[in-house]
């Protein structure tokens, strides 16, 4: 509801902003929801019903507790409520179980949780300094940036349509990186340690947290040219951190370590048996490795080169395969994906040692880092693309660099989760969601940055606009051709293929802005 | 307009809510034999599709008129025919005459949904966005906040998207919008062919004739009626009936086809009201049943005379001294009259008087209440308390209305003043008022509150239903004497404010 407050001068536009988007949330109760909304309810089941020797044993249905104890810890507090609501839903054996009070009641449990994103995007905004540029509510960097947070349509439709809990986690997430800035490091850190142990697909950006802790709280002061002062060192910082982060995992991993159960939850927590992709190739570089692959065996067919009968079967169109043999270039094994992504993440982390550029330069750096899991990470899911969005949002509104970046990240990773909703009465919601982010974000950023050089050069223009007829193609063009029968994952190939390009070009464009920025010391000089 | 993005989110956010709202429940959801008025649509089109055109709104072994028989003028049964092709075009099953009746699947009501949201689209947002494009004296802030509370209009969606009306309501109003603003952009002629639209589209329109007709003829007096006011006065009834001859053209064939038609669209021997509707007769019936005392014929002449005598102040002198904003006001209190007095009135028929009062900018927020039993029916309770409280929120944060509560503000200033010129002590006349507000919302959500979660007693099982349609005839017989008085005491204080400046 943006436009909601344009008049509101001085009216609570952030109340106003925040109510309009749960009224929204409540509207999207009835729509589909996908197989998660039964993997919560079943470890809603498992938490309630038995004990906690159990809770990582239990494998009546297929959809076993694999989050950390935190998030167990949080279901099992959901349950009591629930009871309230439903006896039915908290049977274990209860499988495909959603009755509508079920229904309702994990729906608000959702909306419910958002109470504390809601919170961090105000605390977030308050640190915010960005450019005073016209008077205007709706040109302020903080109405633009809570806007974009509390709008957000990832969250929107993985939350509230798809069914996760990301709301709270991606709170609890701003909420830390806001108190870093605001130069609370213990709570932040402490935040983070917390969140970590609610869902560990944060470790991704905890290198991040760790060198920034280390670098700008462990070690007091700087030398003039900015370079680390070696004997500013404080041992009470390093300490009082490592005893947060220390105590923070007792408390989540103790009880589990004194029932001698530890390898049995971390083997639940990192399933390695799954394949590099998901059965829909999230945008990133291997999905591009896969659609070479394709091509070059393809072609190779064609010229003679390879030998039909060699080839596996399970070729890429059936999709459903996890299990994914390369046919021409090798085959990619987990430790490889792992050494890809230490690879890809080092560089910004010696940036964040080396140039230090305050909080600022640590969000990047988390952000480049998320970014690089996400590109070369073993099974990631699409919806992992918030871990970067959201970070980046606070960037956007500052720079007029980042804020090109950001909405092509954006728009790109956005539109990659289109086939997340695949139902017919879904379509116009994620069109009309989609639409207003994307018309919403890049008008408003462009008037902000208006005084500067456009956002996008004609390619990325071109590309941007070419999102359209790839989702015309895709979702209404294709279901009528002959293909659909031949070819049925051609659509979701092409549109990862298509996104992992312009998600690639963010990376890189991001890497190469945060190399050759200038130190914070030289900037302050000009 | 420089804030062109602010537009286009308003009328997503609007398209967003209206689509989301449809995923809910439909009037008579799988309850056979009757169904509800999403059946009564979709049995038109089957008609509309496999009869010709001289049998749609006879009596016949292929079309019993018992059952939802078409009583709705020509156009809705064009757009009737015109979803029956894409309908057929889509799945023949959904319009086969005879064994589609009580069709209900999935894909079909996602179909019904499309048609709504298409229509809508395609009619009634576009003349929203005009007209608030088109209002004067204001920022461009405010027309788009504006536009955000009227495409918000919570009673609208409902109906529309939720409850599924038998008629688009989106498509009547929006012709009629249209009407509004082709006449107070001096397009005469292109706002009284829109308004010709809505009529034929459903007969309910007729409710805003009288302005629409009072205001041409008072400009035609305006111009004088020797010269240029003559010239428009006879552009204006050729273009009236020629679209109404247009509209009509496959019914005049035949004497008894037209005829047969205004018999199906006025259904006088239904009597004088039915069910629940927030009008004076039916909460006069607490107290006296007069439908069973009087014969028919004196109740019709009764009606009449009550609904005529109510309105005949303000279209007099809507006549005298036309201004656009005395026509809206005129809008809205012409179809309170015909509301609250008229003759079988449907209790969703509130949505004429609605849409003006969205126009004047003078919060309709109680207005729709009362349609809430019709939603609770339907199952669609949780949009509707969503859609309200958006509403709400839209309004608050864009209009700030409860700081605007001076008598100039409330645009009642110069009635009091004429009345203090008797009446010295005349002074709380802006307090009473704000406080009327306050009671009546508040009457009406504590009503909503007891509807909703306590049990009736087994003696009235109707009590709160008939309480919440005589606490809305209060209300609405409020607001009646309210806008009368905004319309006879308005031009006087325009010219004061002339004078002034």
């Amino acid at each position: 509801m943006a436009a909601l407050t344009i008049a509101a001068g001085t009216g609570n536009w952030f109340s106003a902003l925040a109510l309009g988007v749960t009224l929204l949330k409540c509207l999207l109760i009835p729509t589909y929801h996908s197989t998660d909304f039964e993997v919560h309810r079943n470890w809603l089941a498992i938490t309630h019903s038995l004990p906690i020797s159990q809770w990582y044993y239990e494998a009546t249905s297929e959809w076993t507790l694999d989050y950390p104890p935190f998030f167990a810890w949080f279901e099992y507090i959901l349950s009591h409520v629930a009871k309230y609501f439903d006896q039915e839903m908290l049977n274990v054996r209860n499988l495909n179980y959603s009755s509508s009070r079920t229904l309702l009641f994990q729906r608000f449990s959702v909306i419910f949780m958002d109470v504390l994103f809601v919170y961090a995007v105000h605390e977030c905004c308050k640190c915010i300094d960005g450019k005073k540029v016209g008077k205007e509510l709706t040109e302020k960097p903080k109405f633009i940036l809570s806007v974009l947070l509390l709008w957000n349509f990832g969250l929107l439709i993985v939350d509230h349509i798809h069914f996760q809990y990301n709301g709270f986690l991606f709170g609890l997430m701003l909420l830390s990186i806001a108190r870093l800035f605001q130069k609370r490091h213990m709570e932040g850190a402490f935040l983070f340690a917390v969140l970590l142990h609610f869902k560990h697909i944060y470790l991704y950006v905890a290198p991040a947290y760790g060198v920034y802790l280390l670098r700008s709280y462990c070690f007091t002061a700087n030398k003039p040219d900015g370079s680390i002062r070696w004997n500013s060192f404080s041992f009470v910082r390093v300490i009082s951190l490592g005893l947060v982060v220390f105590l923070v995992s007792a408390l989540s991993l103790g009880p589990f370590l004194a029932l001698n159960q530890l390898p049995q939850v971390f083997s639940r927590l990192f399933p390695f048996k799954r394949g590099l992709c998901h059965a829909y190739w999230a945008p990133n570089f291997w999905a591009l490795y896969n659609a070479l692959d394709k091509v070059l065996s393809v072609i190779g067919l064609k010229l003679k080169f390879l030998d039909p009968n060699n080839i596996p079967k399970a070729s890429m169109t059936s999709g459903l395969v996890q299990q994914f043999q390369h046919t021409v270039l090798p085959s990619v094994t987990p430790l490889a994906t792992l050494i890809c992504t230490l690879i890809a993440i080092l560089p910004s982390i010696f940036c964040l040692w080396f140039k230090p550029q305050g909080p600022r330069g640590f969000l990047r750096c988390l952000t480049l880092c998320a970014l690089s899991s996400f590109m070369f990470g073993w099974h990631v899911h699409e919806k992992a693309i918030l871990l970067a969005i959201l970070p980046m949002s606070l960037l956007s509104v500052q720079k007029a660099g980042d804020a090109s970046i950001f909405l092509i990240l954006t728009t790109t990773g956005h539109y990659s989760l289109f086939p997340l909703l695949f139902t017919a009465p879904e379509l116009p919601i994620k069109i009309l969601l989609m639409l207003l982010f994307t018309i919403y974000s890049i008008s408003s950023l462009k008037t902000l940055f208006r005084k500067e050089k456009p956002l996008f050069n004609w390619m990325e223009t071109f590309y941007l606009l070419g999102l359209g007829p790839l989702e015309v193609c895709c979702e209404f063009v294709f279901p009528f051709t002959s293909w659909k029968v031949k070819y049925p994952f051609l659509p979701l190939l092409l549109t990862s293929v298509y996104c992992a390009v312009g998600i690639t070009y963010a990376w890189f464009k991001l890497y190469v802005s945060v190399l050759i920025d200038p130190p914070v010391g030289k900037t302050k000089k000009q | 307009m420089e804030k062109w993005y602010l537009m286009t989110i308003v009328v997503l956010i609007g398209l967003t809510v209206r689509w989301t709202v449809s995923l809910n429940s439909y009037s008579g959801a799988g309850k056979p034999p009757m169904f509800g008025d999403y059946e009564a649509q979709r049995h038109w089109q089957e008609i509309t599709f496999n009869l010709p055109v001289k049998q749609w709104y006879f009596n016949s072994s292929d079309n019993n008129l018992q059952y939802w028989g078409l009583d709705y003028p020509p156009l809705t049964a064009y757009h009737s025919l015109l979803c029956a092709y894409v309908a057929k075009f889509i799945n023949p099953d959904w319009i086969a005459l005879h064994t589609s009746r009580g069709y209900e699947s999935q894909a079909h009501k996602l179909f019904m949904r499309t048609t709504v949201l298409i229509a809508d689209l395609l009619i009634y947002i576009p003349a929203v966005v005009l007209y608030c494009c088109c209002l004067k004296d204001i920022s461009t802030k405010k027309k788009i906040a504006n536009a955000l509370c009227i495409l918000l209009y919570p009673g609208l969606i409902l109906i529309d998207y939720g409850h599924f009306q038998n008629i688009y309501n989106s498509v009547s109003l929006g012709f009629a919008l249209w009407g509004v603003l082709g006449v107070s952009c001096d397009w005469d002629l292109l706002g009284s062919l829109a308004f010709c639209l809505a009529i034929n589209y459903k007969q309910m329109e007729l409710y805003h004739s009288l302005p629409f007709f009072c205001f041409l003829l008072g400009k035609c007096f305006k111009k004088g009626l020797k010269g240029k006011g003559f010239v428009l006065l006879v552009k204006l009834a050729c273009t009236v009936v020629a679209s109404f001859i247009l509209c009509w053209l496959p019914f005049f064939t035949e004497r008894e086809q037209t005829l047969q038609v205004l018999r199906r669209l006025f259904p006088v021997d239904r009597g004088l009201f039915e069910d629940k509707v927030a009008n004076i007769w039916c909460s006069f019936n607490v107290f006296l049943k007069i439908r069973d005392i009087l014969p028919r014929h004196i109740q019709l002449i009764m009606s009449f005379c009550f609904t005529f005598l109510s309105l005949l102040p303000a279209c007099i002198k809507l006549i005298l001294q036309p201004s656009s904003k005395g026509f809206k006001f005129t809008l809205v209190s012409c179809a309170l009259s015909f509301f609250l007095f008229s003759f079988q009135v449907h209790e969703k028929s509130i949505l004429l008087v609605s849409l003006p009062v969205c126009l004047v900018l003078i919060i309709p927020i109680s207005i729709y209440l009362h349609l809430l039993p019709l939603l609770l029916k339907d199952e669609l309770l949780m949009p509707s308390v969503v859609t309200t409280m958006a509403f709400f929120i839209a309004c608050v944060t864009s209009f700030s209305i409860f700081e605007k509560t001076s008598e100039e503000e409330l645009r009642v200033k110069s009635f009091s003043i004429s009345v203090r010129k008797y009446l010295p002590c005349f002074t709380f006349l802006s307090r009473m008022i704000q406080y009327l507000f306050l009671i009546s919302v508040i009457t009406m959500v504590l009503l909503m509150l007891m509807t909703v979660t306590l049990d009736p007693p087994q003696k009235l099982p109707d009590l709160f239903s008939v309480l919440v349609c005589f606490v809305s005839c209060l209300n609405f017989l409020f607001f009646l004497v309210y806008f009368n008085i905004i319309i006879m005491w308005d031009s006087k204080s325009g010219r004061n404010q002339k004078k002034i400046t």
